[in-house]
This record gives C-alpha cells, sequence and structure tokens, in this order.
C-alpha cells in the first residue's frame, strides 16, 4: 500500500509541471500589454518601459517561467496590482465558501441519485426505472442558470422561505449561513444527481449479471444484503470517479452559480480577474485550482484501491 | 433406487426469447433424485444442463420462461414466494457454480462469504460462525484455514477458490447439491481430486447430488444414475452400472467414445461427433441426434422417439435403432 502511495504521487510531479507551464503561457500569451493596462492613462514610453523593467517583463518568456516557477515554489504567487492582496490571501479568503458550497452540492446529488439508481438497478426495465430515466436525462439537459433562477423564483421570491442572494460566515451565524447555501447547492446537485444515478445504475446492472450475484441469490441471502453488500462496493468505481471530478471541479467554484446566488467564492474570484485583466491573480487562481483537482484525482486513485483489493494488491 | 425422493422434476420447460425467436433451452424434462443419491446429468456444451440447474434453483434469467413443476422435498419451487425460496436456498439446496475464478465476489474477503452464509440460516453469533468457517475450510483441504478468511479470492489459487465455494455450499448442511460442471474451469491435475473431494463430502453427509457434465468418465465411478442431455431433452437415463453395461442411445455411445484413451497409440485420431446440435430456435421435426447420427435411417428424420423403458429396469431411452451391442467401461 505504501508503495501504491509513493508510485502514484511521483505520477503527479510531471502532471504539476505540465498544469504549471500551460497556466503561465495561458497567462502571458494573452492579447494586450500588461504594462499599459497598469498605467493606463499615465502610460508615458518611460513609465512603461520602466514598469516592464521592474516586473522583468523586457525578459524572454522562459526566463520568466522560471523565475516566476522559483516565486512560486518558494510560496509567492505574486500579488493583485489592484487590490495589492496576494494570490494565497485572496484564495485563502474564498476557498472556504466554494469547498462549503462543493461539499454541500456533492452531498445533495448523492443522496438523490444513489437510492435512485439502486432501486432502479433492482428492477431494471420496469416502470419505475423508465420513469427515473427518463426524468434524468431531462434534468441532464437543464442548464444550471435556469434552475438557480427557477428555485430562487419559487422558494425565495414565491414562498419567501429562503433569501435568493448573500453570505454570512460560518463562524458568524452557522444558521443563516447554512441558509444562504441551501439554493445554491440544491442548484448544482440537481444538475450532478442525473449523472450519478446514470452511472451507477448501469454499472450496478452490469454487476447485476455476475456470477457472484447468481451465488449470492443461491446463498439464500436477503435481497438487501446482495444489493448493498454484494453489488454496490464493485459498482462504484465509475461513481467515485465521477464524483471525484466534480469536487474537483468545484473548487474552482462554481462560476454562475456564485454569480448568481452572489457567493463571494473562488468562482467570483476568478470572474472578477478575467473581467479586470488582474494577471497575476487569474494565473495563480488557475494553477492553484488545477493542482487541487490533481490532488483530488489522486485521492480517488486511493479510493479505488479501498474499494477493489485487486487494485490494492496490484493484480489489476 | 432405494429411500425417499428428494427431488423430482416434472415436464420441466425453459423458454427464452431471443432475437432470433424462441429458444427452448430445456424440452419436458423428468428427473428424480433420491435423498442420499448421486444424479450425473452429461451432455455437451449448449444442451441445456445449464439451464435445467438454474431451473431447479429458480435461477433463470428475468427473460426465461419456465414451465411444469420442481417438487423438493414437498414442496413445488416453481410456484413457491421468494421469501420461502430464500429460505431454502443456500440451506438446503446449495450450488456449486462452474467458474471459481467469477463466482466468489473480488472485493468480499473469503470469510465474510462463508459467514454470511452461516448467519443468514442458522442462528450463529460471529465468534460460531467463524469457528464453524474454519472447520468447513479445513473439512474441504484448504491448509491454514485462519489465515484464509481474511484473504480476497484473488489470493488463491482457482482450485482453492473452488475448495471455498464447496465450502460454502456445504456450509449449511443441505439436502442436495447442485455442481453444475465443477471441474470445467480448473487445471486437469486439480479436477480429480475436487471430484473426490465432493464425493467424499457427499458420503459423509448423506446429502443428494446432480454431477453436470459433460464427461461421461467424470460421472462414471461417482453416480448412482445418469441422465444424457441432448438439444434440451433427456434422451437416455440409466443407473450408471446399466448404462456402461449398455447403452442404447447412438449418442451416449458417440460421447463415451469421444473421450481419449489412455491405452490408444499416440496420434490416434479422436472419434469426435461430427457436425454441431441444432440450432435450438429452429427445431426439427425428428430425432435432434438424426442430422449427426450413423444409424439414422428415414423415419429417425420424420418422427420425434420418446423415451422408451428397456428391458433392464430403470434404463430408459429416446431411439428407434437403440445399439443392441454391449459397450466398454471406460478405464
Amino acid at each position: 500500500m505504501a508503495f501504491f502511495v509513493a508510485r502514484r504521487l511521483l505520477y503527479l510531479l510531471p502532471v504539476l509541471i505540465a498544469v504549471s507551464l500551460l497556466t503561465f503561457s495561458i497567462a502571458s500569451l494573452l492579447p494586450g500589454d500588461l504594462a499599459l493596462t497598469i498605467l493606463a492613462d499615465q502610460a508615458t514610453p518611460e513609465n512603461l518601459a520602466a514598469l516592464r523593467r521592474d516586473m522583468g517583463l523586457d525578459q524572454p518568456i522562459w526566463q520568466r517561467y522560471f523565475i516566476w516557477l522559483g516565486n512560486v515554489l518558494q510560496g509567492d504567487f505574486g500579488r493583485s496590482f489592484r487590490t495589492g492582496q496576494t494570490v494565497l490571501q485572496a484564495v485563502a479568503e474564498r476557498l472556504p465558501v466554494s469547498i462549503e458550497l462543493m461539499l454541500l452540492a456533492q452531498l445533495g446529488a448523492l443522496a438523490i441519485g444513489v437510492p435512485l439508481a439502486i432501486i432502479c438497478a433492482a428492477r431494471s426495465g420496469g416502470p419505475f426505472d423508465r420513469f427515473m430515466t427518463g426524468t434524468a436525462f431531462g434534468m441532464l439537459s437543464v442548464p444550471t442558470f435556469l434552475s438557480a433562477i427557477l428555485l430562487i423564483y419559487l422558494f425565495a421570491v414565491e414562498l419567501r422561505w429562503l433569501p435568493a442572494t448573500g453570505y454570512v460566515p460560518f463562524a458568524e451565524d452557522p444558521l443563516g449561513n447554512l441558509r444562504f447555501f441551501v439554493l445554491p447547492s440544491l442548484t448544482l446537485a440537481l444538475a450532478e444527481w442525473p449523472g450519478i444515478m446514470r452511472i451507477l445504475r448501469s454499472d450496478m446492472i452490469a454487476t447485476l449479471q455476475e456470477d457472484y450475484i447468481s451465488l449470492a441469490k443461491a446463498k439464500g441471502l436477503t435481497p438487501a444484503r446482495i444489493l448493498f453488500v454484494h453489488a454496490l462496493k464493485p459498482s462504484s468505481l465509475t461513481l467515485v470517479t465521477i464524483t471525484g471530478i466534480n469536487i474537483g471541479r468545484l473548487i474552482g467554484g462554481a462560476l454562475i452559480v456564485e454569480t448568481i446566488f452572489a457567493l463571494p467564492g473562488i468562482g467570483r474570484l476568478l470572474v472578477g480577474a478575467i473581467l479586470t485583466r488582474d494577471l497575476i491573480i487569474l494565473q495563480g487562481v488557475v494553477l492553484l485550482v488545477a493542482a487541487g483537482f490533481v490532488i483530488m484525482n489522486f485521492i480517488v486513485d486511493l479510493l479505488y484501491a479501498v474499494l477493489d483489493p485487486r487494485i490494492r494488491h496490484g493484480h489489476a | 433406487m432405494t429411500g425417499t425422493t428428494l427431488l423430482s422434476v416434472e415436464n420441466v420447460v425453459v423458454d427464452l426469447p431471443t432475437p432470433r425467436g424462441n429458444l427452448r433451452a430445456v424440452d419436458r424434462v423428468n428427473l428424480t433424485v433420491g435423498a442420499g443419491q448421486t444424479l450425473g446429468v452429461v451432455g455437451e456444451s449448449g444442451c441445456g444442463k445449464t439451464m435445467l440447474s438454474r431451473a431447479i434453483l429458480q435461477l433463470l434469467p428475468k427473460k426465461a420462461k419456465l414451465g411444469g413443476r420442481v417438487m423438493f422435498d414437498g414442496q413445488d419451487l416453481v410456484s413457491l414466494d421468494r421469501e420461502a425460496l430464500r429460505k431454502l436456498r443456500g440451506r438446503s439446496l446449495a450450488v456449486v457454480f462452474q467458474d471459481p475464478m467469477t463466482s466468489l465476489n473480488p472485493v468480499l474477503t473469503i470469510g465474510t462469504q462463508l459467514i454470511e452464509t452461516l448467519q443468514a440460516h442458522l442462528e450463529l453469533d460471529i465468534a460460531a460462525a467463524r469457528k464453524r468457517s474454519v472447520e468447513l475450510l479445513t473439512a474441504v483441504g484448504i491448509p491454514a484455514p485462519e489465515q484464509r478468511l481474511t484473504q480476497y479470492p484473488h489470493q488463491l489459487s482457482g482450485g482453492m477458490r473452488q475448495r471455498v465455494a464447496i465450502a460454502i455450499a456445504l456450509s449449511c448442511e443441505p439436502k442436495l447439491l447442485i455442481a453444475d460442471e465443477p471441474t470445467t474451469a480448473l487445471d486437469v491435475t486439480i479436477q480429480a481430486q475436487i471430484l473426490d473431494l465432493l464425493a467424499r463430502e457427499q458420503r459423509r453427509r448423506h446429502m443428494a447430488m446432480i454431477l453436470i457434465t459433460h464427461d461421461l468418465g467424470v460421472v462414471a465411478g461417482r453416480t448412482d444414475e445418469v441422465a444424457v442431455m441432448y438439444a434440451g431433452r433427456v434422451v437416455e437415463r440409466a443407473p450408471t452400472l446399466a448404462l456402461f453395461k449398455k447403452m442404447r442411445m447412438p449418442y451416449t455411445e458417440a460421447l463415451l467414445a469421444a473421450i481419449p484413451k489412455l491405452d490408444a497409440a499416440p496420434h490416434t485420431v479422436l472419434p469426435a461427433i461430427s457436425g454441431r446440435p441444432p440450432d435450438p430456435t429452429r427445431p426439427i421435426k425428428g430425432c435432434s441426434f438424426s442430422p449427426r447420427c450413423r444409424y439414422a435411417v428415414a423415419r429417425c428424420h420424420q418422427e420425434k422417439p420418446g423415451l422408451t423403458e428397456a428391458e433392464t429396469p430403470a434404463h430408459q431411452f429416446a431411439c428407434f435403432h437403440p445399439i443392441e451391442m454391449p459397450a466398454t467401461v471406460p478405464a
């Protein structure tokens, strides 16, 4: 197991290097002159040249990359030329919001998707299965901004049960904090349960054809034990992958949902950085988010080994 | 036949709908197994022997249609409700499947898979179930049984896995064990060991057994009665000794001839049965074996022979022109 973890960790290195290269070149190759953006109306040729020298913009791109990478490795991701905040400060401020949103959304999606998938697989081809498969397909094609607006209309405008937008930190007012998170996480959960249900349902149906399920029936086990103990675990590898990818994606913030519900998460930070051409923030945040994504996938790989002993023992 | 009838299969029909039409996998099969007796069911791949075993266990694919009665221990399994069936399976009716590589759950330990069976049927706490599991693994010849309990199926060889599957089947002292080609997926050297283990446990526990195989040689010394199946039907049925003394159905003879002989000269051509079994979605009018039978005459292609009694007791065969010469008992 230790060897397995070490090997997977080693695989991370080239991926992270590639990510840093891509992030840096995208930010550098964007059209527009960073010095010109910063100086705006004070951009005399002398001022521009001086600023470029200060920021190292007069050096060749590969040198700038190594300087940036060197700083990043020392924990210095740079600071915004607008707010003066460092990238790490900005991310640390926003990350808890995005993580809370991500966790609540995933829990919601799993709570809806997993039980439905199990019932559908156990009665595959039946009326309930056909109805739910159809519903899931329909839900997949509803964009988040639409379900967000519908939920706001129903729960905030008509019923007045929940606030439409806003945020209080959990430490200040735990209950109020959760109230602000209900609608945004529900919006995301509604977008994600159909994928979870469809994947788990089809994997379960395949598992239920296996010989060992026939044997479990021949052993006289109860239907519940067959479904939850014998079929669910071997069927959940793809589910874990999908959940891992969803979590990794949402660490980078849910751009649309955070914007609609005015949640100060990573997504809003990114959108702001793009709109104000704050390239230092942009490249720093993208790098951190990508690293988070890669690490999340590493955790998923470890979970495979927990689920399937054959992977743990290096047989598969 | 001595003792009481434990299992009686009456007019069992299994129909499988396929894209090419209805496939009759089992066609009006009648069989009986007495308590403590062993029945061998022999036939080549696709003759319906596995479907017959699934029909007895009520484990047919969802789409399959089952007709007839399966009387087991005084109850008709076909009309039994799911909960009653669940309590019977694993308890008094157990099975060993063909491929131990796929019949054990890869993500559960050997111990879990044994203990859950015991706890599903017997009032045992976890310690008693563990103790009994160790005894069972010892009984089926698995070394270091305590350690095996914490291991997963992939950590065991094929032969060991089949021993585990047998231990699971034996765990609640069933009255009937169905062994569906239990050695087909195993190395030749392991096959005899597994068959001998099954025979030994069958005698020791006074359990009835249905041994399904494609190898007449396997049933020769190990069964009380043999039923030969072809194209979904039983074509010959007899006490094992009577069958090997005088087989009547040309198909049985052909099956026996297809077993390689130890005393044959090297490079002797094996008398394989030419052709293939008939397409079960296109039933043929006459005897199903007639296209491949070297004794077939015009009548065989026109009419289907029924099972008729031979002059020896309890011997039945479905043939218009049964073989008259005595067959040789295999080495």
